[in-house]
């Protein structure tokens, strides 16, 4: 079966980014596709390369970027909600002169259509952290 | 079934983006022609209550965007009967003419579409 995952809510705030890798890693052990995972609200701050959590507790933003490279799956970063919380690629950190980026790579910034596209190219789409 | 969208947003008009991020959805659907359905629930319910002045928090005035909602083809906001009443609401103390939904009508309205995104 094809899925589509959204993740709402932030590493440090919410258990939706663990919740949802533990969801995305059963779908990939079960031979299920992953046809895009969108990063929404709070969920942007998941694609962060400057967190660095202690080294006793689980690095979430490390472990998905892993996850997703592994699987080379479709990763989209919503540009609008990303750039409010302060998650920018080069791209952008030119555009609007700021001091530095810090999207990892293995994500994409993109607009909000990619949620809705993502939604129907799926059979499902899971909602985590609303 | 042709493909359409319910987007059910639940969130109070002003805690953080929820409201504005969950209407944001809304549009983009409507700019790619993609049937959508807005619908409010739990305290989704107060993003259309009359009287907003959000001048001073400074934000923009949310109730005001769901009025422009018409302007992208989406002709009603669907509201949720229950929550309403949980939280002591009439439909007469919202800012516009809504469609209101009992609990009995809420799973036949939610199969009419081909997805949900819930915020």
């Amino acid at each position: 079966m094809k899925f589509a995952l959204a993740v709402y809510g932030a590493p440090a705030n919410s258990q939706a980014p663990q919740s949802a890798l533990h969801f995305a890693r059963a779908l990939v052990t079960g031979g299920h596709e992953i046809v895009r995972l969108f990063f929404y609200q709070d969920g942007v701050n998941t694609a962060t390369a400057i967190a660095q959590p202690p080294q006793d507790e689980s690095d979430l933003p490390a472990q998905w970027q892993a996850f997703i490279q592994e699987h080379q799956l479709d990763a989209v970063v919503c540009i609008a909600a990303a750039l409010r919380r302060g998650v920018v690629d080069r791209a952008e950190a030119r555009r609007y002169r700021l001091p530095g980026s810090n999207l990892r790579d293995g994500y994409e910034l993109s607009g909000l259509g990619q949620l809705v596209e993502g939604a129907l190219l799926a059979d499902r789409i899971i909602t985590f952290g609303s | 079934m042709s493909q359409s969208v319910c987007i059910i947003s639940t969130r109070t008009p002003y805690c953080g983006q929820f409201a504005r991020e969950a209407l944001d959805a809304v549009l983009v659907c409507a700019s790619y022609d993609i049937p959508a359905a807005f619908l409010l629930m739990g305290d989704g319910v107060f993003q259309l209550l009359k009287g907003q002045d959000s001048e001073h928090i400074p934000r923009k005035n949310l109730s005001a965007m769901l009025q422009a909602l018409p302007l992208y083809g989406i002709e009603t906001i669907h509201v949720d009967e229950t929550s309403l009443f949980e939280r002591g609401l009439a439909a007469s103390q919202l800012c516009q003419p809504v469609t209101v939904l009992s609990q009995g009508e809420l799973p036949t309205f939610l199969r009419q579409h081909s997805r949900v995104l819930n915020f």
